[in-house]
């Protein structure tokens, strides 16, 4: 395997223009993982500010409705700003600082990306632009006055699909012309390398605790872990920390949307291919001539045709399995979280408790699993009250999520 | 088989005047419109042509290209439309290029491309995003079919860099003038000179600069230090800007001129 490569996953296919910067990157990546002093600061940040180590909460009554296996929840959703973002929006934004960078850009779907780099950028005093597509911004309304309020720029991207992919083109055309000056914070395991293996590093922490909860509460490894994908961040995350433990099953589930069948979804491993886009060969959803096929999903975080170059070798290996979960199924398992555990999941991860719910079936009551809860759901509420027809009360505004 | 690089590169010189290459891409406003631009730049004077392929997600692209690369796509431009449109240009006067993201291409199978590439009448693909680390397959497939492979350098690109490029390129080198995406600006980038200075010291091969240029003027000052001036954006624009297809076909009949004009080195 060669450097930036997953067997023949990954590597970089971008304009020549930003080579350059993704060496520097890749050198200041490098020197600054073995560098003590960055190890403390970001270690150091990781427990006063983001507010790690995680939990690891045991969800026996969610568990009755996952054939009886004993569910845990790693809870990156207690973390500051609500999800797992943080963990790579504030390691990055310490090497751009060490990269001698002044602004950060980023791209975001859900949000929960945009707001962690613009809260790591207001704790360093980075200038911070946020690209996000305009569909998005509707329906993550909540989330763009979170980005402005930390004194982020948010830049409704009204090109393609208007979501999250387009979000990517329109920061990656930043990033050309202010390379000098900026650093572009890649929220997810996609993009040219090193990115896939930067942001891998820094989510890694989630398994690692995990690893480490899981045999103090139960004595042993877990029979799976599971968590959701859309570039794969948490997944790879979750998944890194068992990856040499062939006993562990590594289970990772993408947006099916409408159905795979209704050509509605974000489902790459279902219903995509090998190919290149935004800077690394992948699983993408294309057409025949190689053109890109726009995503659906309720989840504004899954709705990307693309996915983590890793995620498509773990794949094709069969180290890791992915299945699609429709937008239906995800939004049930919302629903039964919240009453079951008291716990409201942003409607990506409730892809994911979807897929607990499948595992814990399959390999029945004597099963462990640990889900990566990834991010909290109250920047959905408003998709969720259409959903479920729930109405707001007399006098309150339920404007967002259009 | 449409004129080759070399040779077009060589009369150029020889005539002490710049090489001009024009872009548009293949399905804009139609397929059949482009090919009646397309040759309307040749006659004009234009010596290379860069037939655009349609990619739903041009990252290097700004907002004139990515409007009319949307536009053809919306049309139904496919690849083996773009190879059509190629087979339809007078070959016989200019050099026939495609320029291409990766995805396409791969897509279309680099062999299967590279045949019919050189079945249509072309003979180079410019690819803004492959790097030469990744572009092994693409190497013997284009050498197997006789046809350039284009690689751009940049105002960061390092020497050690610039080096590794042009040792995988023929026909041409393309400069990218300044550190941003395609489009139309008042002045070419500072860097350009510098970058052609840069890459002259360590090939002989013909150097091109694109990005920014899109009036006489500035075509003039580019061929003062560069071999060839690379032009998109501007035809894009004045065909967006015309009412119907004959005034766009008048536009851009008068820009490939006024270019052409301008490439010509004062002698002195």
């Amino acid at each position: 395997m060669t450097a930036g490569h997953f067997g023949p996953y990954g590597g970089r296919f971008v304009p020549e223009a930003l080579t350059a910067a993704l060496d520097e990157l890749d050198s200041a990546f490098r020197s600054a993982i073995i560098d003590p002093s960055f190890i403390t600061r970001l270690t150091q940040l990781e427990r006063s500010y983001s507010g790690r180590p995680s939990p690891l909460t045991r969800a026996d009554r969610f568990a009755e409705h996952c054939g009886g296996a004993r569910i845990y929840l790693k809870r990156e959703d207690l973390n500051h700003t609500g999800s797992h973002k943080i963990n790579n929006a504030i390691g990055q934004a310490l090497l751009t600082q060490r990269m001698g960078k002044s602004r950060m850009i980023a791209e975001t779907g859900a949000g929960q990306h945009g707001v962690a780099t613009a809260t790591a950028a207001a704790l360093l005093g980075l200038e911070c632009t946020v690209f996000m597509g305009e569909e998005d911004t509707h329906r993550q309304a909540l989330n763009v006055v979170r980005m402005q309020l930390l004194g982020a720029q948010v830049i409704s991207v009204t090109a393609g699909s208007r979501t999250l992919k387009d979000a990517i083109n329109e920061a990656m055309r930043d990033w050309v012309a202010s390379v000098e000056r900026t650093h572009y914070v890649l929220g997810t395991v996609t993009g040219p390398a090193p990115f896939p293996e930067v942001v891998r590093y820094f989510q890694a922490v989630v398994g690692r605790e995990a690893r480490d909860q899981i045999q103090l509460a139960e004595g042993r490894l877990p029979d799976a872990v599971v968590a959701c994908v859309g570039g794969g961040s948490n997944a790879i995350g979750l998944f890194s920390g068992f990856m040499d433990d062939a006993e562990v099953q590594l289970r990772g589930y993408e947006a099916g949307g409408d159905g795979v069948e209704t050509g509605r979804h974000a489902a790459r491993f279902a219903a995509g291919s090998p190919g290149v886009l935004h800077g690394a060969r992948t699983y993408v959803m294309q057409d025949e001539w190689g053109q890109t096929i726009a995503s659906h999903s309720i989840s504004a975080g899954l709705d990307y045709p693309g996915v983590g170059p890793e995620h498509s070798w773990l794949h094709d290996t069969g180290r890791a399995k992915y299945e699609p979960i429709n937008d239906d199924e995800a939004m049930a398992a919302m629903a039964l979280l919240s009453r079951t555990e008291g716990i409201i999941p942003a409607i990506e991860t409730a892809h994911a408790l979807a897929g607990a719910m499948r595992v814990g079936r399959e390999l029945g009551p004597t099963a462990v699993i640990i889900v990566n809860l990834s991010g909290r759901g109250d920047k959905d509420v408003a998709t969720a009250a259409r959903w479920f027809g729930i109405g707001a009360p007399a006098g309150i505004e339920m404007a967002e999520g259009r | 088989m449409s004129r080759r690089l070399s040779e077009v590169f060589a009369q150029a010189k020889s005539a002490n005047r710049g090489a001009l290459i024009g872009y548009l891409p293949a399905g804009y406003p139609t397929a059949a419109a482009s090919v009646e631009l397309l040759n309307t730049m040749i006659d004009a004077g234009v010596d290379a042509i860069e037939v655009g392929l349609p990619y739903s997600d041009p990252l290097m692209d700004g907002a004139d290209i990515q409007f009319a690369v949307a536009a053809a796509l919306a049309g139904g431009t496919t690849t083996d439309v773009v190879l059509d449109v190629v087979g339809r240009l007078d070959g016989e006067r200019a050099a026939l290029l495609v320029m291409s993201y990766w995805n396409p291409i791969e897509r279309y199978g680099v062999e299967r491309f590279a045949a019919r590439l050189a079945a249509a009448g072309g003979n180079g693909v410019i690819t803004p995003d492959l790097t030469p680390e990744e572009a092994g397959p693409w190497f013997a497939a284009t050498k197997a079919n006789a046809i350039d492979t284009i690689f751009l350098v940049a105002p960061s690109s390092t020497d050690e860099r610039i080096k590794a490029v042009v040792a995988n390129t023929s026909g041409f080198v393309y400069a990218a003038s300044t550190m941003g995406v395609t489009g139309a600006r008042s002045q070419v980038g500072g860097g350009a000179e510098p970058l052609v200075t840069r890459t002259r010291r360590v090939t002989g091969l013909p150097i091109s600069v694109g990005l920014g240029v899109s009036t006489g003027a500035q075509a003039r000052e580019v061929a003062t230090y560069a071999d060839g001036v690379i032009v998109g954006s501007a035809f894009v624009r004045c065909i967006r800007a015309a009412a119907d297809l004959p005034a766009a076909i008048a536009a851009v009949r008068d820009l490939a001129g006024e270019l052409a004009e301008g490439v010509r080195r004062p002698s002195d």
